[in-house]
């Protein structure tokens, strides 16, 4: 879990502080300037990351109860 | 009368139908005018939160902002994508705390975790005070898509009019319950007619994706790419930082929040509504087409970029289809954030000032804040604003400042009191506004730093000041430990 949850930190690195040093438009990729595919890029890696964050964390393989299935 | 007009019409008024269809056979309380209850199920929960990034914003101030600024246009894709990411651990305690408490807003929150009505009435003030531009915004895009649409038949501000009144009569009468059927018709309109002008217009004008950005980037040089100076990557980052965290501080949103059934429903959605976000590149891509097409729209009109371009290429009765679905992107939102200011201002304000009033006279006096908030909205947008991308930021600049007193709220041992709470919004809120009107950076305030800080969004040069003060009240404000105080004596 606390190896997953620092993967999530990736797409805040690649967003806020990558697109300093990819700030340039060639080489296009699938047709969008770099830096736009760059961003993108980090937009999907960081849902798979959620993704997997989402089925190692324990809070969430409780059953969907009325209280939300609460940690404690 | 054309082709056009008459699609946009018979969809106004089939939304308007739709809207006073659904609250037949109810009795509208203020609960259920607001909060329809709170008896929404997933589905529309999913769609009232996921669909607020759809409105006219992303429709004509994306592809807008894609046509007049060019690579400034991205920071709208950043911005939602890391708010979700975040959500994932800030919505869930929130919402856990809102139904222990039974909570009903965004002021109550605040009320409660820091004892005070009065933050509470502050916190709602800065709600209605974020509202009223992105209201204006709602506007402003009715009116562009209505004047475009008619080829020019019917003025903005005949527009503007017809727009603001029917948004009003709507919500009046039905509030909340006609806003949800209509939000999942706009958002499945809107998917369809914005995946296929960013997919149709590159491949029709210039026979592909990868041909149109270098056939811009020759045109244009340094477009594509964030500027040396200015709109810099400085900006970006100052500006993404302070929109991702102010994303979750709207009103509305908050109580879109508040509805869920469940806490698993927002990890769930943190992994899959950044992926929804990617819709919004077909908007930038409908814009970027029409640089090189529609040529000379300067200023705030970037935001007619897309329609124009939609003229010159279909026939009237599909730019009427493409002017229905903003239609609908203007109107829902703009349905939504009216019921939240009125709200705010009834429930949330005045309820506090005068506890002893009856429901209903607070209920009425919600709709009756409706056509005061309208007329407000529409006097602002008949007075030159800006473009909408700048309108939008200028409502997340104020409504970011509540976010240090919201997550200072969720720690365990809060360091903030509630005179530092008040004391850090206050001072946000004020440097923006003073920032806004006066046009003074905080590069001439501050003359001793590098000349590149006056890029920094000034949202987020207020939110530095922001936490100053709140930790400078905070320490000055701190009762004495109960421990040191007993011993002394």
């Amino acid at each position: 879990m606390a190896l997953a949850r620092w993967l999530v930190a990736l797409p805040f690195l690649g967003i806020l502080v990558g697109v300093a040093f990819v700030n340039r438009v060639e080489p296009l990729v699938l047709g969008m300037p770099f830096v736009l595919a760059w961003i993108v890029g980090w937009v999907v890696v960081g849902a798979a990351a959620m993704t997997l964050v989402y089925f190692v964390d324990p809070a969430n393989s409780a059953p969907e109860s009325e209280d939300g299935g609460e940690r404690s | 009368m054309n082709a056009a007009l008459v699609v946009i019409g018979l969809a106004t008024l089939a939304a308007l139908a739709l809207g006073l269809a659904a609250h037949r056979g109810l009795r509208m309380t203020l609960e259920q005018w607001t909060v329809a209850g709170r008896g929404f199920g997933g589905l529309l929960v999913f769609l009232l939160t996921a669909g607020e990034i759809y409105t006219t914003f992303t429709f004509l101030g994306g592809s807008g902002w894609a046509y007049g600024r060019g690579a400034p246009t991205f920071y709208i894709l950043a911005y939602g994508s890391l708010a979700y990411f975040m959500s994932y651990w800030l919505l869930p305690p929130i919402w856990r705390y809102a139904k222990r408490e039974r909570l009903l807003s965004q002021p109550h929150f605040f009320a409660r975790k820091y004892d005070s009505q009065w933050l509470g009435v502050l916190v709602a003030a800065v709600g209605v005070v974020a509202l009223v531009p992105y209201l204006v915004l709602q506007f402003q895009g009715l009116g562009i898509i209505v004047s475009i649409a008619s080829y020019g038949s019917i003025s903005p501000t005949v527009a503007i009019w017809i727009g603001a009144a029917t948004v009003t009569i709507y919500v009046m009468i039905s509030g909340m319950h006609g806003v949800a059927w209509n939000a999942a018709v706009k958002d499945a309109l809107i998917l369809v007619v914005v995946v296929f002008l960013g997919i149709y217009l590159p491949l029709h004008y210039y026979g592909g994706f990868g041909e149109m950005f270098r056939a811009i980037d020759a045109a244009k040089p340094g477009f594509l790419a964030f500027k040396p100076t200015g709109q810099s990557v400085l900006w970006f980052q100052s500006t993404v930082i302070l929109t991702a965290l102010g994303f979750f501080m709207w009103p509305q949103m908050f109580s879109a929040v508040l509805t869920s059934k469940h806490e698993q429903t927002f990890r769930r959605n943190a992994a899959l509504l950044p992926l929804y976000q990617l819709i919004l590149l077909f908007a930038f891509f409908s814009g970027f087409a029409a640089i090189l097409q529609v040529p000379g729209l300067t200023g705030a009109q970037a935001d007619q970029a897309l329609l124009r371009l939609s003229v010159q290429t279909f026939d009237p009765w599909f730019v009427g289809v493409i002017g229905a679905a903003g239609v609908l992107t203007a109107l829902v939102p703009g349905s939504i954030i009216l019921v939240s200011a009125a709200t705010l201002l009834a429930n949330d304000v005045l309820r506090p000032l005068r506890p002893d009033l009856p429901d209903s006279t607070v209920g009425l006096t919600a709709r009756i804040f409706v056509p005061l908030i309208a007329l407000l909205a529409v006097y602002f947008t008949l007075n030159n604003p800006p473009t909408l991308v700048a309108l939008l930021l200028m409502g997340y600049a104020f409504v970011t400042q509540l976010f240090p007193a919201l997550l200072c709220g969720l720690l365990p041992r809060n360091p903030m009191t509630k005179y530092g709470a008040a004391a850090g919004i206050v001072v946000g809120v004020v440097g923006v506004a003073f920032v806004t009107e006066t046009k003074v950076g905080f590069a001439d305030m501050l003359p001793f730093l590098p000349a590149r800080v006056g890029d920094v969004n000034v949202g987020f040069a207020a939110l530095i000041l922001n936490v100053v003060a709140a930790m400078l009240v905070s320490w000055a404000t701190r009762p004495a430990p109960v421990a040191a105080a007993s011993s002394s004596t």
